[in-house]
């Protein structure tokens, strides 16, 4: 199942935010958590999205990740506006291009590893065989060879991390939304974390969005986006800090 | 999918044993009860059918007196029966198969030093006819015979039992009273009756030897009829009624001094109230059933509670709504479904063992295996759908958020 929504731009940014606000509530309880934004993310990019707690950041993400609808502006993903996208549809969207890192992983629970990176896969319809096939691949490509059959109870917090980059992955998505991916994790397990992340972006040409609070995650990335009260700061790209 | 989603549903359910089972056991316990009372009420529906139909369905029994049952209800001043009522009735009404006048006496019958109490019937021919009497060995009486009421005897297998044992009784005599009484056939064994009276504890003799040699009177006390299977039982008996108030000349608006017995009729009634019996226990075990699809709504409740996030996981990678309503649907269904399946097999064990203690036939019934396993499916379904619309139309960011 193909999405047969929008129109598809092939030459437009992958991502493009224009004038973006959320509000949550109504009238004077109204919360504005973002005011305005606008972003752009061509395909390829590997963007750290930074800021304090309530900036906005997370609202964004959500976006990004066609869980939510801006409240006014545009939200085009592939030149598709998916704004005017009903709930099924912008699962059509997640589906077949979008993969998600989550700080706290999200596994399955007492679900082997081999089956929570298929599960993508399951509901893409894809036939057993090369599901199993693609699955393996992905395990490996994250360094879990050999653990396939464990459980998330059985992994500790890094691996747990590999294996949601692996399910993230195994779609082969446009754009992976990584939420503080390595939020739980020590600073050597963090840096694993990144390179793994890097060497995606690098070698399989993902997009990666990541959130993050801490300056040395978000120095793995090409561009840094600051939001502050529901607004993008300042812009600069790593080349800038050097 | 589909089938993805059967497989990722039974391996849910493995996962919790202990509250699976205790979840299916409202509709194991349900089904199995329905099962039982439908099996064991068609399995006593079904013996007392055999029963009465080994009376002979087609049975019509006319009685002197009134029809009313218990003390008053028959009238000591009715005239008894003659032999020529019978001969009318056989002559004037289309739509019989036999007619046999009947008269019988309790009598002490004797063979060398073996001695019977027994109930001697005299009637003729028709008598194996209507009552469906068939013949182990020797013949029916002869025309003659009948005539001339000749002192000649066909056994039931009780009585000839009790005077020869296994030896051949054709042919020896045995004594009514005074009477030295040839044996000319005996009867097939029925056996007991369900109204526990030993049916093969007779002999019978012609009605002409009985009124002249043993009653010493022409009074027949009941005749038997037996209608062909395709004439109107109702119209019979309507013609039969009007026929015996002429003879016995009751005028217009006396009430009739005799009554008609339909064998059918008493069927109907006997097999009609187990059967509305068998449905009440059904229905009342039905309620159980209810009763355990609410179980199934409230653990598929909890589970959906307890499984936001796995929701929440689902749906952010892609899964639409309607996938995870069949989700948790199919778990539902797959509980429900395999309830019943384990109430079936629960339940036909139950009513085999039940039939067995309780004597009656163990009839399966497939329509109701189907029935409840269809219902059991069903419940699955109805008290399913809630917990998974519930859980289809969850918000995925809270969903993620949960716990």
């Amino acid at each position: 199942m193909k999405p047969t929504v929008g129109e598809k731009s092939e030459n437009g940014p992958l991502i493009e935010l224009r004038a973006v606000t959320k509000v949550y509530g109504m009238g004077r309880a109204a919360m504005r958590a973002l005011r305005g934004i606008d972003l752009t993310i061509a395909q390829g990019e590997f963007v750290a999205v930074m800021g304090p707690s309530g900036s906005g950041k997370s609202t964004c993400m959500n976006i990004l990740g066609c869980l939510d609808t801006p409240t006014s502006g545009d939200y085009l993903f592939q030149g598709i506006a998916v704004g005017k996208l009903n709930r099924n549809q912008r699962a059509m969207l997640r589906r077949h291009y979008l993969g998600f890192v989550f700080q706290g992983y999200n596994l399955l629970n007492r679900t082997s590893a081999l089956e929570n990176i298929e599960l993508p896969l399951i509901y893409r319809g894809t036939p057993v065989d090369k599901r199993r096939a693609m699955a393996l691949e992905a395990l490996y490509a994250v360094g879990l060879r050999g653990w396939e059959a464990h459980t998330p109870g059985e992994l500790s917090g890094g691996q747990q991390q590999r294996v949601a980059i692996a399910r993230a992955i195994v779609t082969n998505p446009r754009v992976l939304l990584a939420d503080e991916p390595t939020g739980n994790l020590d600073s050597a397990r963090s840096r694993e974390i990144m390179e793994l992340l890097t060497a995606f972006n690098r070698d399989r040409g993902i997009t990666i969005v990541m959130v993050t609070h801490e300056p040395g995650m978000a120095s793995y990335a090409k561009r840094q986006v600051y939001f502050k009260d529901g607004l993008i700061g300042n812009r600069s790209s790593r080349e800038d800090t050097l | 999918m589909v089938w993805e989603t059967i497989l990722l549903a039974q391996r849910e359910i493995r996962r919790n044993v202990l509250r699976s089972s205790l979840t299916i056991l409202g509709i194991v316990i349900g089904v199995a009860a329905v099962i039982t009372m439908v099996t064991l009420g068609g399995g006593a529906t079904a013996q007392v059918a055999t029963e009465i139909s080994s009376l002979g369905t087609n049975l019509l029994q006319v009685h002197t007196g009134q029809g009313g049952r218990g003390p008053g209800g028959t009238r000591a001043q009715a005239d008894m029966f003659k032999v020529e009522d019978a001969e009318a009735i056989a002559r004037e009404i289309s739509g019989l198969e036999a007619v046999a006048p009947n008269a019988s006496q309790r009598i002490q019958t004797i063979y060398g030093n073996a001695n019977w109490s027994t109930s001697v019937v005299g009637s003729t021919n028709g008598f194996l006819l209507v009552r469906d009497w068939l013949l182990e060995s020797g013949r029916q009486f002869t025309d003659a015979e009948l005539r001339t009421g000749k002192a000649v005897c066909i056994l039931g297998s009780t009585v000839r039992k009790e005077l020869f044992g296994d030896r051949d009784p054709i042919g020896a005599s045995i004594r009514l009273q005074k009477i030295s009484c040839q044996v000319v056939g005996a009867f097939q064994s029925k056996g007991q009756s369900s109204f526990g009276a030993d049916q093969d504890d007779f002999v019978l003799i012609p009605l002409r030897a009985f009124q002249r040699r043993i009653a010493g009177s022409t009074d027949v006390s009941t005749i038997f009829i037996s209608t062909k299977e395709s004439g109107s039982v109702e119209s019979i008996k309507h013609n039969i009624e009007r026929l015996l108030r002429e003879r016995r000349r009751i005028v217009n608006g006396e009430e009739d001094d005799f009554h008609l017995h339909d064998m059918r009729e008493i069927m109907n009634t006997l097999t009609g109230t187990t059967r509305v019996l068998t449905a009440l226990l059904g229905a009342v075990a039905a309620v159980s059933l209810l009763v355990g699809g609410i179980g199934i709504m409230n653990i598929m409740l909890v589970s959906v509670t307890e499984r936001t996030r796995e929701i929440g996981i689902r749906l952010a990678i892609g899964a639409v709504e309607k996938e995870v309503l069949l989700q948790f649907l199919i778990e539902a269904v797959v509980l429900s479904c395999f309830g019943g399946i384990i109430g079936i097999v629960l339940g036909l064990v139950a009513a085999a063992a039940g039939a067995q203690a309780l004597k009656v036939p163990f009839v399966f019934n497939p329509g109701i295996v189907v029935v409840a396993f269809v219902f059991s499916a069903a419940v699955g379904v109805v008290f399913g759908y809630f917990p998974a619309r519930k859980a289809a139309r969850l918000d995925p960011i809270e969903a993620l958020r949960h716990e």
